[in-house]
């Protein structure tokens, strides 16, 4: 069949992928500048130490062997070890995984249910005033500083009214996590009905969903407006209209479900920009995720960090879109079918 | 074939439409219609149809032809009220079944569209929801016209693709539009609009990009439904052998107006507009004797004509400028053969003028 085809070539064309991300990491912490003998070593450090540090880290070996090392390790789950912490990147890694795909799947929620219905809405009422607003208001919202923003919210929401918990980490200081399920807080208390863990995990979820949210908001309005404008423009909605179909009936029966699959791309871009975790927004919230790891493995030379992060991210994002290919298989019958 | 008892078949022209009906009132009217669309500063308009006029009468098929760019889709689009934005009908009436089209709100176009008039266009297959199967395409028509239940709709969904010649309706009914070929999908279409029981069917150029012969199916079969359903049709196409094989009459536009319509007999006969000669000379002159040495005549831009002792004169419409006429008028010139002619200075009195 040649859905089975398709399925089959998708997997393989994301195996080969995978490889390439594999070596493309590899050669960019050979390539970046910065020495990470150095680093390991000390300014101090005697030539026999760093020597030993050198051989230590593999580094005295030939690159091909460097390279089949790291894949080998790569391959086993080994991301190394992080100079920081002291702990495997890949444990570190997995365990501040959760609070960004927390907060990028809240931010990817925010910014696609007000964002979509709001370029959908602009579309139906193209060149009117109402497309006019949410164009600006598009405009507005994809020119705001994040890192600026996400400091606003701070001001009014926590230090002016109080209305937002203190904007430091995931839960207030006297709540314990709810017990681990999935790792997102929010869903984790919701499952295990530990209702004071839910609150407070809302509460320091919201402002950094909403910088984030209103940030992402920006390509929801444009994209859905664009591919809602040109569903209304297919010949196949002028034939429903010459039909004698209501506009309620188009827009629902053909314009909406039409615009929405090409809108799913969207959604895989943009969960993948959010998944990388959002340095500027975990920074200003403390919020204890990929990003704000990467950021204090890149200042603080942390190369195995480093190296892992990238990894897992280009990881997420292969299989990211893995996923959407695979779910057009599903809801887009001209795939579906051949 | 039941064509052979209708009025519009006799030959005679003009002597068609002496049924009282027909007579009476045509099915469509179409009245000084004037299209625009903004120039690139926004702010005037320029007309792409000006002061067009011709009526469709009920149960016949109306040729319309033209060069590309005439006005011909917007024309036929403006019946449905269906002109697309930024353009806008600027002046003028679309009257069908007694109805002005021009100017009605959404309610009262919803009961203009698929009842009284339904368009097939030139690409069928982007035509159709590509989300959606055929069948259920098909089937909410019935559900929206005729109000019919879901269930009942599906059975009539399917009797109507078996009519239209679908093979394997039942197959063809659970598959998708990229599925189909171009002939079936512009078959689903003709089904999906006589399924709304129009009074008007409105086949702008249906076949362009079928293969000749499944062209031919599609034409034999839009005179089928025709005359099944006793339903006038509006073809617009490029193909003047199909034009003398299908219409009964002929419209022909140039540059946004319409330049002459007659019976088909007559216009191939006696075209008399500078424009309808050019156009049917591009279709005979293939057929020209490969002997004749002569160099073809060139095509006059002008041509004379008097009617009842006064002169006028047909000018090609992208003449007008240079030529410095003035307002066109419309002449019938023999029964049913009008002609958009301008009036010549020696010419007698105040001319009658007539659509
Ligand atoms: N959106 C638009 N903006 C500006 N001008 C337009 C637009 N749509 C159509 N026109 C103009 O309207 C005129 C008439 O177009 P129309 O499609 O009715 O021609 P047609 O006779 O159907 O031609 P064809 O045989 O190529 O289909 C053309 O000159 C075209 O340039
Ligand atoms: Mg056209």
């Amino acid at each position: 069949m040649t859905l089975r085809r398709y399925v089959l070539r998708r997997l393989a064309l994301t195996a080969v992928t995978l490889v390439g991300v594999i070596l493309a990491v590899f050669a960019m912490t050979r390539i970046l500048p910065g020495d990470p003998v150095a680093v390991k070593a000390g300014t101090y450090a005697t030539d026999e130490v760093r020597a030993s540090i050198r051989k230590e880290l593999g580094l005295d070996k030939p690159v091909p062997v460097q390279l089949a090392t790291y894949v080998g390790n790569v391959l086993k789950g080994d991301f190394g070890r992080s100079t920081r912490s002291g702990h495997p990147v890949r444990d570190d890694l997995f365990n501040r995984l959760p609070a960004t795909v927390e907060l990028a799947l809240a931010a990817l929620l925010v910014g696609a249910l007000v964002g979509g219905p709001l370029g959908i809405w602009a579309a139906l009422r193209r060149g009117g005033r109402l497309d006019a607003a949410v164009q600006q208001v598009a405009i507005l919202s994809a020119a705001m500083p994040l890192f600026w923003f996400g400091l606003v919210l701070i001001f009014f929401f926590y230090h002016l009214w109080g209305i937002a918990p203190p904007p430091v980490g995931r839960l207030a200081t006297n709540i314990a996590p709810p017990t681990h399920l999935t790792g997102l807080y929010t869903v984790d208390a919701l499952l295990t009905a530990n209702w004071s863990a839910l609150r407070s995990a809302l509460g320091h979820l919201a402002l950094p969903t909403l910088a984030l949210g209103v940030a992402v908001m920006a390509s929801f309005i444009k994209m859905a407006r664009s591919a809602m404008i040109g569903v209304l423009d297919s010949d196949y909605i002028l034939a429903a209209k010459s039909l004698g179909l209501s506009d309620r009936e188009i827009v629902w029966q053909d314009a909406l479900k039409n615009a929405l699959v090409s809108l799913l791309t969207v959604v895989g871009i943009v969960l993948g920009y959010l998944l990388a975790g959002n340095v500027l927004i975990e920074t200003i919230f403390a919020w204890p995720g990929i990003g704000y790891y990467a950021w204090n493995a890149l200042t603080g030379s942390d190369y195995d960090a480093i190296q892992g992060f990238v990894l897992l991210v280009a990881i997420v994002y292969v299989f990211l879109n893995l996923a959407i290919d695979l779910a057009y298989t599903v809801i887009d019958p001209r795939i579906r079918l051949g | 074939m039941m064509q052979e008892t209708l009025p519009q078949l006799n030959p005679t022209p003009g002597a068609g439409h002496s049924d009282a009906n027909a007579a009476a009132e045509p099915l469509v009217r179409i009245e000084g219609l004037t299209i625009g669309f903004p120039d690139e500063t926004g702010e005037r308009f320029v007309p792409v149809v000006e002061d067009a006029g011709f009526v469709v009468h009920r149960n016949e098929i109306l040729g319309l032809v033209g060069e590309s760019g005439s006005g011909k889709t917007q024309t036929s689009m403006a019946i449905l009220g269906l002109t697309r934005r930024p353009g806008k009908v600027m002046a003028g009436h679309v009257i069908v079944d007694g109805v002005d089209v021009v100017g009605l709100d959404e309610a009262g176009l919803r009961r203009v569209r698929g009842r009284k008039a339904a368009m097939i266009f030139q690409s069928p297959r982007t035509s159709l929801n590509p989300l959606m199967t055929v069948g259920d395409q098909v089937a909410r028509v019935y559900v929206r016209q005729r109000g019919m239940n879901r269930r009942a709709a599906r059975a009539e969904a399917l009797a109507m693709l078996r009519r239209v010649g679908i093979a394997g309706a039942e197959r063809v009914a659970g598959s998708y539009p990229h599925q189909l070929s171009g002939g079936m999908a512009q078959r689903v279409m003709i089904g999906m609009m006589v399924a709304c029981g129009p009074d008007l069917l409105i086949a702008d150029e249906p076949t362009t990009g079928l293969d000749v012969t499944i062209q031919a199916q599609i034409f034999e079969l839009i005179q089928q439904v025709q005359a099944e359903a006793r339903m006038s049709v509006l073809l617009i196409t490029h193909d003047l052998g199909v034009v003398a094989e299908t219409c009964h009459r002929v419209a022909v536009m140039q540059g946004g107006r319409v330049v002459e319509i007659a019976p088909v007999e007559e216009l191939f006969a006696r075209p008399r507009h500078p424009y309808t000669v050019r156009l049917l000379g591009a279709m005979l002159r293939p057929d020209r004797p490969s002997g004749d040495t002569q160099e073809p005549d060139p095509l006059p831009e002008r041509l004379d004509i008097e009617v009842g002792g006064r002169r006028y004169e047909a000018v090609s419409v992208d003449a007008w400028a240079a030529a410095g006429v003035g307002l066109p008028m419309t002449i019938e010139v023999a029964p049913g053969h009008f002609v958009l002619c301008h009036e010549r200075e020696d010419g007698a009195d105040a001319a009658e003028t007539e659509r």
